[in-house]
């Protein structure tokens, strides 16, 4: 599955259609697909037209699929942002750059675990939609909203797919333990991919590094540029580097970054 | 009309520099545009030793503009000579080098350093920078220091050009200007980001490890129109305005107030070829204003 025409480019597709799934906060956008491919787990910076200069950032968003028709990308409404582009008509006109990052590099042949969080589930449609072994996939999803807000039913029939739902701290607590057992078991077997929040990839990582597991996590972070200049979106490395997400990553090996910023913002003290 | 400018000894083939920090080392930026059709390229800040920068979050979004707390994160000044430097078009761009030290020796090391480097096109020496805890601003808000460091820099740039970056974050802009004229600087670039803040009241915590950040973006626009304005009126030094430009029209406000030559910064991040689509705006605009030579308009401001 390895791609060859990525080269990112930066272009003002038109919107071509913006569909809800289980609420207002679930938004499918579908644009005019770019002449690039591109590897599962890389994204796109978009920023409407209509912006100006407010707000002044782009929003980073991995590609979900990309057709002949169009590609697309799915989106929460999370804050300021989201919801402006949630509220986007047909028509209108974005800016957009990509494909940005790495992505996710795995070999067809080899069994694959999927391990999606929430959001986290985007780039994942359309790497099992392409995948040409999907018997091949095991995918587990975890959810807090109803499951008809995702698009879970479009991943193919032959993944040996679950999910679960998390409403309540009880929940959460057996979903990890689900968690635990599936990366445990399936280590040895094949490479795993997760992407979806901190706290969750949090999770995946501490398995994956007792068990020894092949797993690989796309990490979200804020992010000004997507193209590695503004060092905003760092992250931190167990070798004591801040590498950017957006270009060393999104994804990156579970035992090569560590998660410090709930830690560090509970001391931080100004510089001045 | 020819779009050059001369900043002394600086020419540059249009007024459109981008802004340190901002255009990462240049290279980054080459699938959106070419670097040769730039005025000049301006690389990130560097110092003599890679530095690591401040911890996460250091970027928090505000009202038409930001908050950075980068903290300067950089590869070191030796290892961009060696792999980024090359690679940049410096024969048809000049490359001009921003650069940090926490001592003014520092400073001086790292001018004798880039000073006999034919690929660098002139130093940038940002005494202003306001999310590191030594140097940056303590020498920007202090003209004896200021002096100091722009005296040692110049006596170990050789030929090149010593472009000092200014701080918004002083009581007058002018008192500051004319010392590092007097020290010999050869030209002037502000503004630098003004010191600001921003909180989440559900987590009680500010939305930058380091607390305080820079701000910039559209926001700071009339205040560094005012301060480039200002400086303008005090030295006789050519001086480089910045501070939220998105637009051609925006270019032209500054060089109407007295500016030579522009930086681009934030607008960079709304999209990665804004500075080159600028250059075209620029050249239609000017041609639309019937505008015949940078000499005439510039600092023809009637006030």
């Amino acid at each position: 599955m390895l791609e060859t025409n990525i080269k990112p480019s930066c272009l003002k597709p038109e919107i071509q259609a913006i569909t809800y799934a289980g609420s207002g906060d679930f938004v499918h956008l579908y644009m005019q697909p770019p002449a690039w491919g591109y590897r599962p787990g890389q994204f796109v910076m978009v920023r409407p037209g209509e912006w100006g200069n407010d707000p002044v950032w782009p929003r980073p968003f991995s590609i979900c699929e990309k057709t002949s028709d169009s590609l697309r990308l799915f989106i929460q409404v999370v804050g300021r942002g989201t919801s402006l582009i949630s509220r986007l008509q047909p028509g209108s006109t974005l800016d957009m750059w990509g494909p940005l990052g790495n992505g996710f590099s795995f070999d067809p042949d080899v069994p694959l675990l999927i391990l999606a969080g929430g959001m986290g589930i985007a780039p994942f449609i359309g790497l099992c939609k392409r995948h040409p072994h999907p018997g091949r996939i095991n995918f587990l999803f975890g959810h807090r909203m109803g499951i008809e807000c995702y698009p879970f039913a479009e991943l193919p029939q032959k993944v040996n797919k679950t999910h679960l739902n998390q409403q309540t701290a009880g929940d959460i607590v057996s979903f990890q333990k689900v968690l635990e057992k599936r990366i445990r078991d399936f280590s040895g077997r094949g490479r795993i991919l997760a992407c979806g929040p901190s706290p969750f990839l949090k999770v995946v990582r501490k398995y994956s590094i007792e068990s020894g597991a092949d797993t690989w996590i796309s990490l979200e972070n804020r992010m000004a540029c997507g193209v590695g200049a503004c060092l905003g979106c760092v992250t931190g490395t167990t070798t004591g580097e801040y590498l950017q997400t957006c270009t060393h990553g999104p994804v990156f090996r579970a035992d090569e970054v560590v998660f410090e910023e709930d830690d560090r913002l509970l001391s931080a003290k100004p510089h001045l | 009309m020819d779009l050059g400018v001369t900043l002394g000894a600086l020419r540059l083939k249009n007024p459109i520099m981008t802004a340190s920090g901002t255009f990462g080392y240049g290279l980054e930026f080459t699938s959106y545009g070419r670097l040769e059709e730039l005025g000049a390229i301006v690389v990130k800040g560097l110092s003599l030793q890679p530095r690591k920068g401040n911890p996460m979050p250091r970027i928090a979004e505000t009202p038409c503009g930001m908050l950075n707390a980068i903290g300067l994160q950089n590869i070191g000044v030796e290892k961009f000579l060696q792999e980024k430097l090359p690679r940049l078009p410096w024969k048809e761009t000049p490359v001009v080098v921003n650069l940090y030290a926490q001592k003014a020796e520092e400073f001086a090391d790292l001018a004798a350093v880039l000073g006999s480097e034919p690929g660098v096109g002139a130093l940038e020496v940002n005494i202003s920078c306001p999310n590191v805890r030594q140097g940056g601003l303590q020498f920007g808000q202090n003209p004896d220091a200021a002096v100091r460091v722009v005296e040692m820099v110049k006596k170990n740039a050789g030929q090149k050009p010593v472009i000092v970056k200014l701080s918004p974050n002083v009581a007058d802009i002018k008192v500051i200007a004319g010392a590092v004229e007097s020290a010999g600087a050869d030209i002037i670039s502000l503004i630098n980001t003004i010191g600001g803040m921003a909180v989440d009241i559900r987590t009680r915590k500010p939305c930058l490890a380091n607390a305080f950040g820079g701000l910039s973006g559209p926001a700071i626009k009339p205040v560094a129109l005012k301060m480039v304005y200002e400086v303008c009126s005090t030295v006789k030094i050519p001086v480089i305005g910045l501070g939220g430009i998105t637009s051609a029209r925006d270019i032209l406000e500054f060089i109407l107030v007295g500016a030579s030559a522009v930086q681009i910064g934030t607008a960079t991040f709304t999209r990665p070829d804004k500075v080159f689509t600028l250059v075209n705006e620029l050249r239609e605009l000017v041609t639309q204003l019937e505008i015949e030579d940078w000499a005439r308009f510039r600092g023809s401001l009637e006030t």
